[in-house]
């Protein structure tokens, strides 16, 4: 019995620093609209600085000072980056958000490893909570009771900060209502930067305070957001409450998993996440959101199919490309089937994104699902490549329709933070199930057969397979479905009044979008003979993203493009830079900020000005003449 | 006028929000071909009872037959199955698509070709979508991006899809806010037009009183969530109930001045 309960309050320790982090998100959320991706960014920088600083200054001045000067340091740099990044995105659509935040995550990663190195940094104990509490003869840390103890205390605080300051008053109106609060002459800029400057102050004094418990690394922040964005999809984004309640629900979920699912005590957490999407799609303590914003949303240009000029143009390029292996060799030719892996893939997530408006951030899962699919078919049941290549992306599928069916239930952030959280859970288990998927040392020997083994013979399989891929998700645009996934997506209380049931369409467009990336999951496994944890990880996720983002969000299939250019150029990257992830988040930043259209879009954006400027004196004159 | 079956049939409907009854007892019923309007100052019930009508929102009780179903718990999408066509106080439009595609869509909906992955959208019912098109005088802007449409425009493109699924029951939300009042008079006369022609059933709120009192053949009166009067526009006119909630709105009852004046 002791046990348990022990086990119970280590829970409850557990739940201060997510609490703390999740209600800075939160807070952030309910007044800017923005979910900040980089807010485990900002946790992380927390625990380093507090690290360097309590070894600094010596005592128990030193240490609790260094905790708090620790929050309020990188508290200013979350008003920098505020001021510098966030201002010019409030009004951009939510997807852009979510990337240039973690953009800014990946070049805090490279940027603490440059500064502290990349080991794992054990902190100082706290002063006066050094020792353990014996409890029936169980030991508890005395600095886990003072976390325990901290919560409510955190939680008090900001409620009095919020119902008895101005500021408090002015943050809540903005939260309901932020038009409003303009129009009465606030001025919203510090309001929303000093907001900013709290949320931030929050994430890094919880990651200040984790230094006494646990090692400080450089990948702290990717393990605490993912926990967060379950914490808030439970409680409900934009409630401290909600957030308070469903941290310490998540910390014991994981506390008491770890007895009953040993290896894969995650699962426990993602029933609970299932169950409370189901009765409360937007958590225990939300409301349900206004009409959330649509993703695409820059332009309103009606697709077309191509046209036979456009369709001989694609053909020549496709020729192109199919005689390759005449000219390259084997290297380039393995680039080129990566290349083309990565079009699938892309092209599956933008049909996911650009027609059903469905942004996900964990479109890798199912990548990855497709990949071990084949891993388990090939190496344990020995089945012929050709039968392995079609059956595994099955898994993709099955992986698709289970978690889709969840996912598609909200939409706007809350679909990115959930698919995103589906896909770490299920990375989670990818790494943690040993026995099965072999954890971190992956399944090797995934070798394809020997018609398809050279380097030109696997490059044209793939090319095959892509070209095929494309084509297929070009015809599902323009069908009658790809037309009832766009009106979804356009206005859903329009597609409703017409008799489509959004949800199921949608459900089959993420099912769809899965089973491709399985696809190009299972080719990738035979590409490097392998499977690992990583293709299942958010950097593959947020890879696809940025293609999608490259190539135009808006086109038809500008993803194509966007995996082409920025395949070829990550690959270049990691061969000529060391601080690769430092150059590829800022390369997100810029292009969200500057360049949002991406390359087709741009393209299509400079043709269509040309056509509308000829086209301009014709249409006037057959307007004026319906008229009358 | 015994002949004529009736559409819609609500009896005792009420719903409640907390203590606040927004409809109490709502009974009327709609016969095909009939123009009813509802009106009532802001407040009264209209929304929530249009609402309940069209499946967004579920009574507290009552019952409501349409077409011969009972309609009660059944989503928006069902009920339009049932041949009942809808237009939205703040038109709901598919931006990115063209005119015509907007129609194209309804049409697709109707013939049951959604989960269709492979057919062509854009020849898909190409005629029957033109001709909707026509009936509301959107012909020849078929081809133009929905985005680019001037608001007027809009709310016919959106008569014309709320006439693709062939209803018999046509349910109007405001049809002419924010339009011009000629655009209001314009958009009214075709709907009428349309509804004496197939024999379809409207039902619209409205906050013009001069569209109701020109276009409604029966005018339902909501006020505080309670029916107080219903009848012909004269009928209605005549109440003194009616006139006693409406004459601070500086209401013009007399439609027949303006007709004389205006058109």
């Amino acid at each position: 019995m002791a046990f348990y309960f022990v086990q119970f309050l280590t829970g409850l320790a557990s739940a201060a620093s997510l609490f703390l982090v999740a209600s800075g998100l939160s807070i952030i959320f309910g007044v800017t609209r923005i979910v900040n991706f980089a807010h485990g960014a900002f946790y992380m920088l927390g625990a380093y600085v507090a690290f360097t600083l309590t070894e600094r200054f010596s005592g128990a001045l030193g240490f609790w000072g260094g905790i708090v000067v620790a929050a309020l340091v990188v508290a200013v740099i979350g008003v920098l980056v505020e001021m510098v990044l966030l201002r010019r995105i409030y009004h951009a659509p939510e997807l852009f958000q979510l990337l240039a935040t973690f953009g800014l995550t990946l070049m805090v990663q490279d940027i603490v490893v440059l500064i502290w190195g990349p080991d794992d940094l054990l902190g100082r104990r706290a002063p006066g909570f050094r020792g353990a509490v014996d409890f029936f003869g169980q030991k508890i840390p005395s600095y886990d009771l003072f976390l325990i103890a901290l919560s409510p205390i955190v939680l008090g605080a900001l409620w009095l900060l919020f119902q008895r300051t101005r500021w408090g008053v002015l943050v809540r109106a903005a939260t309901q209502d932020r038009d409003m609060v303009a129009a009465l002459g606030v001025n919203q800029k510090w309001l929303f930067t000093s907001v900013f400057a709290l949320g931030v102050f929050l994430a890094a004094l919880g990651g200040a305070l984790q230094i006494p418990r646990d090692a400080v690394h450089h990948a702290l922040d990717l393990r605490i957001i993912v926990e967060v964005f379950v914490v808030v999809v439970i409680g409900g984004l934009g409630s401290i409450i909600g957030a308070f309640v469903a941290a310490v629900l998540v910390s014991e979920l994981n506390a008491f998993g770890i007895l009953i699912f040993p290896k894969i005590s995650i699962i426990l957490v993602f029933l609970v996440m299932a169950v409370v999407l189901i009765v409360r799609p937007w958590g225990l303590f939300g409301r349900p959101e206004a009409a959330a914003r649509r993703t695409p949303g820059l332009t309103v240009t009606p697709w077309r199919p191509l046209t036979a000029n456009e369709r001989l143009l694609s053909a020549g390029a496709l020729v192109v490309a199919a005689m390759l292996p005449l000219v390259a060799g084997n290297y380039a030719l393995t680039v080129g089937s990566e290349i083309a892996i990565f079009v699938i893939f892309a092209a599956s997530l933008h049909f996911l994104m650009s027609v059903g408006g469905l942004a996900s951030f964990g479109h890798a899962a199912y990548f990855g699902l497709g990949a071990y699919g084949v891993a388990f078919l090939a190496k344990a049941a020995g089945l012929p490549m050709i039968v392995s290549l079609l059956l595994g992306p099955l898994l993709g599928l099955l992986g698709a329709a289970v978690f889709g069916f969840f996912a598609v239930q909200l939409s706007g952030v809350y679909f990115a933070m959930l698919t995103l959280a589906f896909a770490q859970i299920v990375w989670s288990i990818a790494f943690q199930w040993v026995a099965v998927t072999g954890g971190d040392n992956g399944i090797l020997g995934v070798w394809p057969e020997k018609w398809a083994a050279s380097p030109a013979n696997f490059y044209w399989l793939s090319l095959g397979i892509a070209t095929a891929a494309v084509a297929l998700l070009r015809v599902i645009v323009f069908s009658p479905f790809g037309y009832a996934l766009r009106a979804t997506r356009d206005s859903p209380l329009r597609s409703e009044a017409i008799g489509i049931d959004g949800k199921r369409v949608q459900w089959t467009a993420f099912v769809i979008a899965g089973t491709l990336a399985g696809f190009a999951g299972a080719l990738f496994a035979y590409l490097k003979g392998s499977v690992f944890p990583d293709s299942l990880g958010i950097s593959l996720s947020v890879d696809a993203l940025v293609m999608v983002l490259l190539g135009g969000v808006e086109t038809v299939s500008g993803a194509v493009i966007g995996a082409i250019v920025f395949k070829a150029a990550s690959i270049w990257l990691v061969s000529q830079t060391d601080l690769s992830k430092l150059v590829m988040g800022g390369f997100i930043v810029l292009i969200v900020v500057a360049f949002p259209k991406g390359i087709v879009g741009t393209l299509e954006a400079i043709r269509n000005r040309r056509r509308s400027a000829a086209a301009k004196p014709v249409s006037l004159n057959s307007r004026v003449e319906t008229a009358e | 006028m015994s002949m004529v079956p009736t559409l819609l049939s609500v009896e005792n409907l009420s719903k409640s929000y907390g203590g606040v009854h927004a409809v109490r007892s709502v009974s009327f019923q709609l016969r095909a071909g009939e123009i009813l309007a509802l009106i009532g100052p802001n407040g009264a019930g209209k929304s929530t009872c249009f609402d309940m009508l069209n499946g967004q929102n579920v009574p507290d009780s009552g019952r409501i037959n349409l077409l011969g179903e009972d309609t009660v718990g059944r989503k928006p999408r069902a009920i339009w199955r049932l041949g009942v066509g809808r237009t939205f106080q703040i038109t709901a439009t598919f931006p990115t698509m063209t005119v015509r595609e907007n129609v194209q869509v309804a049409l697709v909906s109707y013939g049951r070709q959604l989960f269709n992955l492979w057919g062509s959208t854009g020849n898909y019912a190409r005629e029957e979508a033109g001709r909707l098109l026509d009936l509301v005088g959107m012909g020849a802007y078929a081809g133009r991006p929905c985005g680019e449409l001037a608001y007027g425009d809009l709310k016919r493109l959106e008569l014309a899809v709320a006439l693709a699924n062939q209803p018999r029951l046509l349910l109007m939300d405001e049809p002419t806010a924010g339009m011009a009042p000629r655009e209001r008079i314009e958009l009214m006369r075709l709907t009428t037009r349309i509804a004496r022609e197939k024999s379809i059933g409207v039902l619209f709120t409205e906050h013009d009183m001069d569209v109701v009192f020109e276009h409604a053949d029966r005018i339902l009166v909501l006020n505080r969530g309670s029916l107080i009067a219903e009848g012909s526009p004269e009928e209605v006119r005549g109440n003194p109930q009616v006139r006693a909630i409406y004459l601070g709105e500086g209401l013009v009852y007399d439609a027949r001045h303006r007709e004389g004046a205006g058109a």
